[in-house]
């Protein structure tokens, strides 16, 4: 059976007036029902683009999807048109975005915004829509439901708000959840309320979920596998225990180590990635990690290294073997 | 409450005190009506809170949005006047203080911000920004001496000094940050209060920032108040921390004891939601799941304003404020419970 989603050599860029930004350069991974994709990695790397682009989201100009094929169910969703892409976009996929209230019309209540797409996608009558969405509520946490979804999105919590997402998210039995940061704008005790509600209802129904997050915490919670993004590259993917117990790109090295650990006493020094996230308008030659690399030799400026097979189902682009090296002091 | 002070050991001296906080409030009055403005009610955002800071430490200050860490950071600079309390600047209660007598106190105390693209002003480039306080305090001479303070300022922080004639939107928000540091150092203070100065940063930008601040704190003999949600980061950071919920300080102490034996409901649940890096570790993880949300600091719950999340609460918290007490030598905490 072809894996629920495969995305192939995906290519977007956005034409502005400093130059081509490069947002998403090659993305290549495919990812299995019910399966957690972890998406890491520096602010501007290309994962919301990432993101977009499969839902075919992306802003025309500046941007535009120049190559690849995202194959879901079989289909490219590149080559759908947009009544085709509307009625996946919603129903067999959702999205869920970093800012809830930007998200709901604040107009309108919860209990109306999520009864309109399940009586569309799921082609019932009001009042089983109106059953639906209370239990939806319910099953995030929020009690009372039944009067809660005559409330505005402005009479509940940022937290509350989240969770409603959650709900509408998975209104319509979707096979793929995107959830690009989630939490971020939550507290750590509300964001593990809300990721755990997330975690249970996709494991009760199989859907597969692209978490993005700058959280290698979160990350390790809840991902079975992990794609590390640099500069609009994969260049890690392994399964989650894998990349943290052997991590093998030197950029994901360095970031696990950067990170002071909850559950760890205090150690010496922080160990930073030295330097500055690249300009995607303007690229080195070779490797776009180079420059603040302490493994880098002479190849790395020449030849872009591909993601190249360092172990089972784990894959890194990388010239150098960090196991053997010996990283460069500053 | 009676003059019980937060030093680890009570019986010490209090020469090594640089800040000693005692019952500090903080209610913003909020209006309404359109011509006439009534005040109706008092958002309490600081609600009786107590610590010492000792000279050349870094006191943690951790809890969840809105409950009161940037206020009480705030008030300990004298840029809000407290509602009441006091607080003791080498033994002196600056609370009491005209605005004349706190001019030469300003320079010792400073703030680095969370947002390192709004608090510089964007029409002033980098020299001008990190150089005005100094100006302020009238602490040169000479144009000459202004410019060598100036770049000194900037190789302190990691910047290169000809970067001095650059625009704020010229720099990465790591490059922002060490602005805003030097900016603070410029009036060579004691006290900086750091107010989430990583949060906004990225991941591998944030440690640069963290390693920064620590070798300053070295170098210069610095104190800090060091306030942030990432609890990683503050144990990192942090010799003591404090724990604050919904404007009042619920347990405090230093940073091991916090993380390997927390004693509030509260600070348990924090750290245990705190996920990890490592899912090893987090496969094996017990979690507390606190229920609920965090009530309003208009309306705060009677008796111990926690009691409405608390998987422990019996009767008395719901109506008995708990006593903030030092339940072991240096380790305080305000909880019916423990
Ligand atoms: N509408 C746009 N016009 C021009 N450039 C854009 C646009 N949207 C995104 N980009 C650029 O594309 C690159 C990738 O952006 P993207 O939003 O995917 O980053 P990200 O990895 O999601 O980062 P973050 O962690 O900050 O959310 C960035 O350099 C960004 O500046
Ligand atoms: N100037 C002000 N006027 C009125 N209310 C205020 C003012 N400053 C803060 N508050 C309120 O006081 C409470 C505490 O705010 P404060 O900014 O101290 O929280 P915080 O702990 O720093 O939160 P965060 O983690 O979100 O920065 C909040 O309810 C806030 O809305
Ligand atoms: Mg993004
Ligand atoms: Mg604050």
């Amino acid at each position: 059976m072809p894996p629920l989603l495969e995305v192939k050599d995906l290519k977007t860029y956005f034409y502005t007036q400093s130059g081509v930004v490069k947002a998403v350069d090659g993305v290549s991974f495919s990812l299995e029902d019910g399966e957690i994709l972890g998406l890491v990695g520096e602010s501007g790397s290309g994962k919301s683009v990432s993101a977009l682009s499969i839902m075919r989201l992306v802003s025309d100009p500046p941007g535009k999807i120049i190559s690849g094929e995202v194959k879901f169910m079989g289909e490219d969703l590149l080559k759908l048109n947009k009544d085709e892409m509307r009625s996946i976009r919603g129903h067999k996929i959702s999205m869920i975005f970093q800012e809830p209230m930007t998200s709901l019309n604040p107009v309108l209540t919860i209990g109306k915004q999520l009864t309109e797409a399940i009586e569309l996608h799921l082609k019932v009558d009001k009042q089983a829509a109106r059953d639906r969405a209370a239990k939806l509520l319910e099953s995030v946490g929020i009690s009372d439901s039944n009067r809660r979804l005559d409330d505005f999105p402005h009479q509940f919590s940022g937290g509350m708000r989240q969770r409603v997402m959650i709900a509408m998210g998975m209104s319509c039995n979707p096979k793929l959840i995107i959830a690009d940061e989630p939490t971020t704008a939550l507290d750590v005790t509300i964001q593990a309320q809300v990721l755990e509600v997330l975690k249970s209802m996709v494991a009760n129904t199989n859907t597969a979920v692209i978490v993005i997050t700058h959280n290698l915490g979160v990350v390790a919670r809840y991902a079975d596998r992990v794609n590390v993004m640099y500069a609009g590259k994969i260049i890690e993917t392994a399964k989650a225990t894998e990349l943290y117990a052997n991590p093998r790109h030197p950029y994901t090295i360095g970031l696990l180590k950067s990170v002071p650990r909850l559950d760890e006493p205090k150690k010496d020094k922080l160990v930073p990635i030295e330097g500055q996230p690249p300009d995607l308008t303007n690229l080195p030659a070779g490797c776009s990690f180079r420059s603040r690399c302490p493994y880098a030799f002479e190849k790395c400026a020449v030849e872009t290294p591909p993601l190249l097979q360092v172990g089972d189902n784990h894959f890194s682009a990388c010239w150098a073997d960090v196991r053997k090296a010996v990283p460069a002091k500053k | 409450m009676t003059q019980q002070r937060t030093s680890p050991s009570s019986t010490k001296s209090t020469d090594n005190l640089l800040i000693q906080v005692q019952g500090l409030k903080m209610y913003f009055p909020v209006n309404a009506g359109l011509i006439i403005q009534k005040k109706i009610a008092d958002i309490k955002a600081v609600d009786g809170v107590s610590f010492d800071i000792m000279k050349g430490e870094t006191m943690g200050l951790v809890g969840e949005s809105g409950c009161g860490k940037t206020t009480t950071g705030r008030c300990i600079l004298m840029l809000y006047r407290p509602t009441a309390g006091e607080i003791k600047y080498e033994g002196v209660d600056i609370t009491k203080l005209k605005n004349s007598e706190l001019r030469p106190l300003r320079r010792k105390m400073q703030i680095i911000f969370q947002d390192p693209y709004g608090s510089l002003n964007p029409r002033m480039n980098a020299g001008a920004i990190i150089g005005e306080p100094i100006v302020i305090h009238k602490l040169i001479k000479s144009k000459a001496e202004y410019r060598e303070r100036v770049e000194s300022l900037l190789s302190e922080v990691g910047l290169n000094p000809y970067m001095s004639d650059r625009y704020p939107h010229e720099f990465s928000g790591g490059q922002r940050q060490r602005i805003g540091v030097a900016r603070a150092l410029a009036v060579e203070p004691q006290f900086i209060v750091c107010d989430e100065p990583v949060s906004a940063l990225d991941v591998s930008i944030q440690a640069q920032v963290i390693n920064l601040l620590e070798e300053l704190q070295d170098r210069r003999k610095l104190t800090y108040l060091f306030i942030a949600h990432d609890l990683s980061v503050v144990r990192h950071i942090s010799d003591r921390v404090c724990v604050m919920y919904l404007g009042k300080a619920v347990e405090l102490t230093d940073r091991n004891t916090l993380y390997e034996n927390p004693l509030h409901p509260y600070t348990k649940a924090l750290l245990s939601a705190v996920p990890i890096p490592d899912p090893e570790v987090e496969s094996k993880r017990e979690r507390i799941i606190l229920t609920g949300d965090v009530p309003s600091p208009l309306n705060p719950p009677p008796g111990c304003n926690f009691h409405t999340r608390c998987p422990i609460a019996i009767d008395i918290c719901k109506s008995v404020i708990p006593e903030w007490r030092e339940k072991d030598p240096g380790h305080w905490v305000a909880c019916h419970r423990v």
